[in-house]
């Protein structure tokens, strides 16, 4: 088993989320994370998907999320060719007697403190799934209450983008009566 | 160019922009505005008894025309009984449209009277679907619809209206162009895949062509005969791809699969290349997928780039139309054998060996009662290569992929994919009203038979004059066998007692057709003659036949292709062939 990154362009349609997790759920691929959000095209939304595949079916998770009609355009986004982060907030327990502590761990990760209170301080991290990690373990001495963790987003590295490659205008003429023939 | 109107009129004038002849419905709350104006158009409407009868009527009218199905129904229950047509059109590639009522749009999500999403329900087995709650999105709807539904892979695409959406005031403004940025079959072959795999044709010495539907769906008949011509291998044609090559044709061995003949399913076993052309490697062609074709290398044409490497790796991937593909692939293969052409002799002499070793054939029941297998055949050989045959599910249907001798494209119609019992009923009648001058025989069990045969009050009324046989074993066959051979026996829950309960020739009568029975050999032709020459209403014949016949060769679920048997505790004999 593998970790791919997909970076997908899907319609901004109802229901585009349901048939992507669809698929995913019906031909039983192994989704890890999903991030869905707006991009510069307000008519297109991106989809960040990492799954866990052999290596051979990754080809085939493409093929058919292609398939989808709402999906524009899919791209593999490999780690080196791009950038990757997560969003963490995490709870923890500490008090003012740890906070000299707590501030070593979370400058050491360029993580923020966004909320406390006399109990708990909630902490902002990003970055990739190994420096989330990272800094859960190094917070978890303080007790974590409760955390959030946002999927993945990523995109690729350089002046290139995905949207400027792939969005043709192309048009299909229809038929003014009678059954056009599309296939011959 | 707009025109003001309702919601419904402009989707009654975009379905008769989009060249709609006839739809197959039934009415309810939510889709009532539209029935409206469907009253004053010029398009024909069959009303059916069961919303499954219009969606398979719809795949019917669709698989014998190539032309995209349409069928309309209300909300609720009566788009949820269009879920097995549209599954089953799914499965099988059929382009189809259907239409459905849905609450209005303020009372959608809310429990509301006969509401149910159908759109989320349908979004694993359609090919795409709308939900529309505007009335001016509903002519865009539509022409996309029947876009996707008949171009690329073909397939069935739902497009369900909000009742507000059908009775606001709206332009009716027909698309000129449609914009689909996420929507590009790939009609036209790469050419260096072209090259490949001629190149790869012109080195094999035990090639086969594995055709699947596709070659129907493409229209490529005359092209795949070109070409096999040409080529001079082998050629097998799945469960859906029966009549895209000639049965009387001297190259082809039948068809592959679980009930395929022993030839057609060595020949792939035995294969060093495979030209796949618009198949799928299913599980009941390929047996055990691991101990399938092991030392043949694969060209997989379809139009599908999803369907290559799927199940089965391709050595030359060929994504497009195959009326394109394989025309484009006759001059490949002309240059490549004009350099050297291998000598196929001894692999179509082994072929052949054993298709003459091995025919399909039958036993005849011992007690002299009717055999299920000859009364297909005399069908077949009664009604001849120009009429078409639709079967449902189960031991009638392989007998009638076996004993009907097919010559044409789109003359057989089955459920291959999803395999819905009850679809030949309601097909039959689609398939005669999209062909209304050729024989259309429905062959059904008395099984499938119960499940939809309510459609036969459609077809009386609606002058469709179809024909069924019904291959009365008083059982659910196909199940009985499967119990005789890996459950000792234990017939839990597959007598049916067709034979006293329902009696088949009353219940024909009941519903305004002829109805028919006939238990004895020797009147098997006359009764078949009897139908034929009946063309003013549906004929019904319950033929009681032999209940323990079984469909041989068979290739248990599960096991290798190598394992095929001939009949019960019976392998072909290998030492005495030549392989």
């Amino acid at each position: 088993m593998s970790t791919h990154t997909l970076s997908v362009l899907v319609e901004n349609s109802p229901g585009v989320l349901a048939r992507v997790a669809g698929l995913f759920s019906r031909r039983a691929y192994n989704i890890d994370s999903l991030a869905v959000g707006p991009t510069e095209n307000p008519d297109i939304s991106r989809m960040t998907i990492v799954i866990n595949v052999e290596s051979h079916s990754l080809e085939q998770v493409i093929r058919q999320l292609d398939k989808l009609v709402n999906v524009i355009h899919i791209a593999e986004l490999k780690l080196e060719d791009s950038v990757q982060a997560e969003l963490l907030l995490v709870k923890i327990s500490a008090t003012s007697k740890n906070r000299f502590d707590v501030d070593a761990v979370i400058e050491t990760y360029g993580a923020t403190i966004v909320d406390e209170d006399s109990e708990s301080m909630t902490i902002e991290a990003t970055g990739d799934a190994a420096k989330i990690s990272d800094l859960l373990n190094a917070l978890e001495r303080f007790g974590i209450r409760e955390l959030a963790q946002s999927g993945l987003v990523a995109i690729e590295r350089g002046s290139g983008s995905l949207a400027d490659r792939t969005l043709s205008t192309q048009s299909i003429p229809t038929a003014d009566s009678g059954q056009a023939d599309y296939q011959n | 160019m707009s025109k003001k109107m309702s919601g419904a009129s402009s989707l009654v004038q975009s379905l008769e922009s989009a060249g709609v002849d006839v739809m197959f419905g039934l009415p309810g709350g939510a889709i009532l505005p539209a029935y409206d104006p469907i009253f004053d158009s010029k398009i024909r409407h069959i009303l059916v008894r069961h919303e499954q009868g219009a969606g398979h009527a719809a795949t019917g009218y669709a698989q014998v025309t190539g032309r995209v199905g349409v069928c309309i129904a209300t909300s609720g229950p009566g788009a949820t009984n269009l879920v097995t047509p549209l599954a089953d059109a799914a499965m099988d590639s059929v382009p189809l449209v259907a239409i459905t009522g849905q609450v209005p749009s303020v009372a959608i999500g809310t429990d509301a009277f006969q509401e149910a999403d159908i759109r989320g329900i349908t979004m694993p087995f359609t090919k795409h679907n709308y939900l529309v709650t505007d009335p001016k999105d509903i002519p865009r709807a539509i022409a996309e619809a029947f876009y996707i539904a008949g171009s690329g892979r073909p397939g069935p695409v739902l497009v369900d209206i909000a009742k507000d959406a059908l009775q606001k005031e709206t332009d009716f403004v027909w698309p000129k162009e449609l914009s689909l940025p996420g929507y590009h079959p790939q009609l036209e072959p790469e050419n260096q895949f072209i090259k490949d795999a001629a190149a790869l044709i012109a080195q094999s010495s035990k090639p086969v062509f594995y055709v699947g539907g596709g070659v129907i769906k493409a229209n490529a008949s005359k092209e795949l005969m070109q070409l096999a011509e040409l080529v001079g291998a082998p050629v097998v044609t799945t469960l859906m791809a029966l009549g895209s090559f000639p049965d009387s044709h001297p190259q082809h061995l039948g068809m592959p699969g679980m009930h395929g003949t022993v030839a057609a399913v060595t020949s792939l076993q035995k294969a060093d290349l495979l030209i796949t052309l618009g198949a799928r490697f299913d599980d009941r062609v390929t047996g055990k997928l691991s101990t399938f074709a092991v030392n043949a290398k694969v060209i997989h044409a379809d139009i599908d780039p999803a369907e290559i490497g799927k199940n089965r790796f391709a050595d030359v991937p060929i994504v497009g139309d195959l009326k394109r593909t394989i025309a484009a692939l006759i001059p490949a293969v002309k240059a490549e054998f004009a350099k050297n052409q291998p000598d196929l002799s001894p692999w179509i002499a082994s072929m052949n060996k054993l298709r003459a070793t091995y025919p399909l054939g039958y036993e005849l029941p011992k007690d002299g009662s009717l055999s299920p297998q000859y009364v297909i055949e005399r069908i077949s050989a009664l009604t001849g290569p120009e009429g078409i045959y639709v079967a449902g599910v189960g031991q009638h249907q392989m007998w009638a992929s076996q004993f009907v001798k097919y010559e044409n494209p789109r003359t057989w119609l089955n459920s291959g994919g999803l395999g819905t019992m009850g679809y030949a009923v309601p097909a039959a009648m689609g398939a005669k009203v999209g062909a209304p001058d050729a024989t259309v025989w429905a062959i059904d069990g008395d099984g499938c038979f119960q499940m939809t045969n309510q459609e036969l009050v459609t077809c009386a009324l609606n002058n469709i004059p179809i024909k069924v046989a019904i291959i009365n074993n008083e059982s659910l066959g196909m199940v009985r066998q499967w119990q005789t051979l890996f459950y000792e026996g234990r017939y839990s829950n597959t007598s049916l007692d067709s034979k006293r309960i329902p009696d088949f020739v009353k219940l024909a009568d009941a519903m305004g057709c002829v109805g028919l029975s006939c238990e004895r050999p020797e009147d098997v032709d006359a009764v078949i003659k009897q139908a034929n020459a009946i063309n003013d209403q549906p004929v019904v014949v319950d033929f009681r036949v032999f209940r323990d016949a079984m469909v041989w060769p068979m290739v248990a679920a599960g096991t290798s292709n190598d394992d095929i048997m001939i009949a019960r505790e019976m392998a072909p004999d290998w030492d005495s062939q030549e392989l």
